[in-house]
């Protein structure tokens, strides 16, 4: 490990690095979750791709994109009770 | 967290071990959200049929039983595999 992190990084390196990762981190999450949410609304929404994206569709699109977080939410908050369901049993 | 242990050289060398604990915390955290983006990609095929002004209470019913049967067919295989293991001697 030293040799891939330099020894004696200040406090405001260390902070900024932390920092970095965080940012990082955040982005490629959000990059997943739009990822997965075109591809699970284009198969919900567009049945068949037309000229262009109809008004129809595109109240569609909205309409899974909400649920979709809300339902990201809901699994996240299960998955954390569950954790700790299982971590109380230990 | 023995795994921070295996780092405990870098303590004595700049304070590194800031940097350890907080790259662990954030991989926990990245690995909990990369299993949340999979379990919701799954359960959301089995339980949502045409996206609403709401989740209905029995799509949200659904969601979170996918999640914890999920869970459980995933412990009840690791369980069943390792006492196939056990019985087998440890060759397979």
């Amino acid at each position: 490990m030293e040799d891939a992190l330099p020894t004696g990084l200040s406090g405001a390196q260390k902070d900024e690095l932390m920092d970095q990762v965080k940012q990082q981190i955040a982005v490629a999450n959000v990059q997943e979750l739009l990822t997965k949410m075109t591809e699970k609304c284009f198969k919900k929404c567009i049945n068949k791709p037309g000229t262009s994206l109809d008004s129809s569709e595109q109240k569609c699109i909205a309409m899974c994109m909400d649920r979709y977080m809300d339902s990201w939410n809901l699994v996240s908050e299960t998955y954390r009770l569950r954790i700790q369901k299982e971590r109380n049993k230990m | 967290m023995n795994f921070s242990d295996s780092f405990d050289s870098g303590s004595s060398k700049g304070g590194d071990k800031d940097l350890q604990d907080f790259l662990m915390v954030e991989k926990q955290k990245a690995q909990f959200n990369a299993q949340i983006h999979e379990f919701n990609e799954f359960c959301w095929d089995k339980c949502v049929e045409k996206p609403g002004n709401k989740l209905d209470s029995k799509t949200e019913t659904c969601l979170s039983n996918c999640v914890d049967r999920f869970i459980d067919v995933s412990l009840l295989i690791t369980n069943r595999f390792a006492q196939l293991l056990q019985k087998s001697g440890g060759g397979i």
